[in-house]
């Protein structure tokens, strides 16, 4: 069936020298462009390396947590770190951001709030984001939050206020018909928001080559007359940029762009997946290893002088700290509010939701029903 | 005592007149959809709208259901209040997704941080002699659907009040236009804002045998059949629900406990259709008031079918005649 993708014609090597892998740092950790090198200060990457060690940490907490029976499914993103923190580094404080159920990182950065932990315990509060932040709560479908985000954009262009929104989506979003209404939106309003990718090349089972019969993600951008970007993903700086040049553009009242952040995702789709059904991860994931987000730029930093071996310490400790303190507070949660299922349907209830809502109440205290 | 200046219009015009009451009220209100901008919609329900209040307020999307749903809930989470035009109720099952998984959704489980304050509109029902797809009354889908409301006016002031309470109201409502009545009669329809409240029903006439239960472009079809009645000697309540979530219980249950009969008529399919969520109102409010089996009087378990055949589809006066004969008879 896919012979055809696999033989990559002429058209196919034209599309990627149009859309060249963007790269600050490369896998070895070298400076391979410098045009933002007086902003790759030792603070600058410190603060970085930091949040993404963070993640992983947070990450493989989460895992165990699962494991442990302390949370339910959960969907990993190790090996994404940099594409959603590079981003969401690159947002504004009143900007909109429209997250997946695997952008934890993005939200998590951009909020600076562990809360949404407490969703995959089945807490609806999880979903709440910190006071003052646009942080939507992840979406579960595939690629229909892109036109949503497209929506916020409109609006925000229609108020002249001067806030972008970036909407989170994987490999496979881009096959939904709701990543092309998004698209085609965004362009023909003119619509400030960034539509950031995280080709991780796997959609659960199906191989982004097998998803698609395009060399890119970036290039479907040419076709809705917007900038299409592909940066690697696992460079921290090439992701923050670009983003950083996308929201811009998106404020100055030039639309929309299309950033394909090419990276792996080492671990399973959820913990209730198993990848070696479809793929010899650990082969695959050794090759990938060489590209990882956090040990180039670790690499970067020791040849720079950055690298302190006390400070790498210190984080560690301060991290595992600021991890068992967001774990502790969610395990520490009141128990969940019975009133939480009925009181947030409508601005007012309606008589039904009232009445039922009445009903199990008095069922719960033993009495009638009815 | 002010005299409020009324005007006589259609439904379709009412509802042209609420969207432009609201477009000057609201300034953070926009109309969209396809074809509403410089066309006017394909009914005139937006004619003149994008004349007036310039292409930022009044705009046409991309050919787009899910477009044209998906991006309005953003509008609306980020403070607008998107008034969205799907051109046929046939053509929403592109745009169901986003109803159900975004619209309806946001409020709980952002735990009211972000809402969706936005308003659906679709003409809808058979008997206009449209191709296929363009007739289909699917009001259950939604009215089955949580955090949703489900309005459906029957005539001219109904649809101009009714329109004004769903863009006011702080929650996503679907607003149905009866097709077949767009420019069926006049009412006299007041100028300026005023609204009909969200969940209620109204009763156009009183009887005391039987209780009739419609909305939409059924209302003139149990209208008709009370006057049936009456040439029989039986006097029917006729009720226009007006909303179909949530149906006002109230009405349904003095009206049945008074007539302890009723005949309800849609013309949606039978199975899984509003008649039955009615029935299960009567149960539970006025079951030991009934003196026989409640009838309904609906479309078929079938598709609309193409138009040289839709009359038989339709609930009509006679055959609603012949169900109120059957409650009168048992």
């Amino acid at each position: 069936m896919h012979t055809s993708i696999k033989n990559r014609s002429a058209h196919h090597q034209d599309i990627t020298e149009q859309f060249p892998v963007k790269q600050i740092i490369d896998g070895e950790g070298n400076l391979v462009e410098d045009t933002y090198r007086n902003e790759i200060t030792v603070e600058n990457t410190r603060k970085f390396y930091r949040q993404m060690l963070c993640m992983r940490t947070f990450d493989q907490k989460a895992i165990n947590l699962q494991r442990q029976g302390r949370i339910g499914t959960y969907p990993g993103f190790k090996g994404q770190e940099a594409a959603q923190v590079g981003s969401a580094m690159a947002l504004r404080e009143d900007d909109w951001m429209f997250p997946t159920y695997r952008d934890h990182a993005a939200s998590i950065t951009f909020g600076g709030s562990y809360a949404i932990l407490s969703s995959w315990k089945g807490r609806v509060e999880g979903n709440r984001p910190p006071e003052g932040r646009n942080i939507v709560p992840p979406s579960v479908p595939i690629a229909t939050q892109l036109p949503l985000a497209t929506g916020a954009a409109m609006a925000s262009k229609y108020r002249q206020s001067s806030q972008a929104v970036i909407a989170y989506f994987g490999d496979g979003a881009t096959s939904e018909g709701d990543f092309h209404e998004g698209m085609n939106f965004a362009s023909v309003f003119r619509a400030p928001v960034v539509f950031f990718n995280q080709n991780n090349r796997y959609a659960i089972s199906v191989p982004v080559w097998k998803q698609m019969n395009s060399e890119t993600i970036a290039q479907k951008a040419l076709a809705y007359g917007m900038p299409g970007a592909r940066v690697d993903g696992n460079d921290v700086f090439a992701v923050y940029h670009e983003t950083l040049k996308a929201l811009e553009r998106a404020r100055s009242g030039d639309g929309p762009t299309l950033i394909e952040a090419v990276t792996w995702r080492y671990g399973a789709h959820t913990t209730a997946d198993d990848p070696t059904k479809y793929r010899d991860n650990e082969e695959e994931n050794k090759k990938h290893i060489l590209n990882d987000p956090l040990s180039r730029l670790e690499a970067f930093m020791k040849a720079e002088g950055y690298w302190d071996v006390q400070w790498a310490e210190d984080i560690k400790k301060e991290i595992k700290a600021e991890i068992d303190e967001a774990v502790k507070e969610m395990e520490t949660m009141p128990e969940p509010d019975v009133n939480d299922i009925y009181d947030h349907m409508f601005d007012s209830a309606t008589w039904p939701i009232e009445e039922q809502k009445k009903a199990y109440m008095e069922y719960l205290k033993g009495g009638s029903e009815k | 005592m002010t005299t409020v200046k009324t005007n006589s219009m259609t439904p379709v015009q009412a509802i042209n007149d609420g969207l432009r009451t609201m477009l000057h009220e609201r300034e953070e209100m926009v109309v969209l959809g396809e074809d509403v901008g410089i066309n006017g919609g394909v009914f005139r329900a937006t004619d003149g709208l994008q004349e007036s209040f310039g292409e930022d307020r009044v705009f046409d999307t991309p050919l787009s259901e899910s477009g044209i749903i998906g991006t309005s809930i953003g509008m609306a989470m980020n403070g607008m209040l998107p008034v969205a035009e799907i051109q046929f109720f046939g053509f929403v099952y592109p745009a169901y997704e986003q109803v159900m998984t975004h619209a309806t959704r946001m409020r709980y489980r952002s735990m009211g941080a972000f809402t969706v304050p936005m308003v659906i509109r679709a003409p809808y029902g058979a008997g206009v002699r449209a191709p296929e797809i363009h007739s289909d009354s699917m009001e259950a889908l939604f009215t089955h659907m949580p955090g949703i409301k489900v309005v459906c006016p029957s005539n001219a002031y109904d649809a101009k009040g009714l329109l004004i309470s769903a863009i006011e109201d702080p929650d996503p409502v679907l607003f149905l236009e009866p097709l077949k009545l767009y420019r069926a009669y006049k009412d006299e329809v007041p100028e300026g804002k005023y609204e009909v409240e969200i969940g209620k029903g109204e009763l156009l006439r009183e009887g005391e045998d039987v209780t009739l239960i419609a909305w939409g472009a059924m209302v003139p079809v149990i209208k008709k059949a009370a006057q049936l009645a009456e040439e029989k000697g039986i006097g029917c309540d006729v009720i226009d629900l007006r909303t179909l979530s949530p149906i006002d219980k109230d009405i349904i249950s003095e009206s049945v406990q008074k007539t302890n009969r009723c005949v309800i008529v849609h013309e949606a399919q039978t199975t899984g259709g509003l008649g039955n969520d009615i029935i299960s109102i009567i149960n539970d409010t006025s079951f030991l008031y009934l003196k026989s089996p409640i009838e309904r009087v609906t479309g078929a378990d079938v598709h609309v079918p193409f138009w040289a055949l839709e009359e038989h589809f339709l609930p009509t006066p006679e055959r609603t005649m012949h169900a109120i004969q059957k409650v009168m008879d048992f």
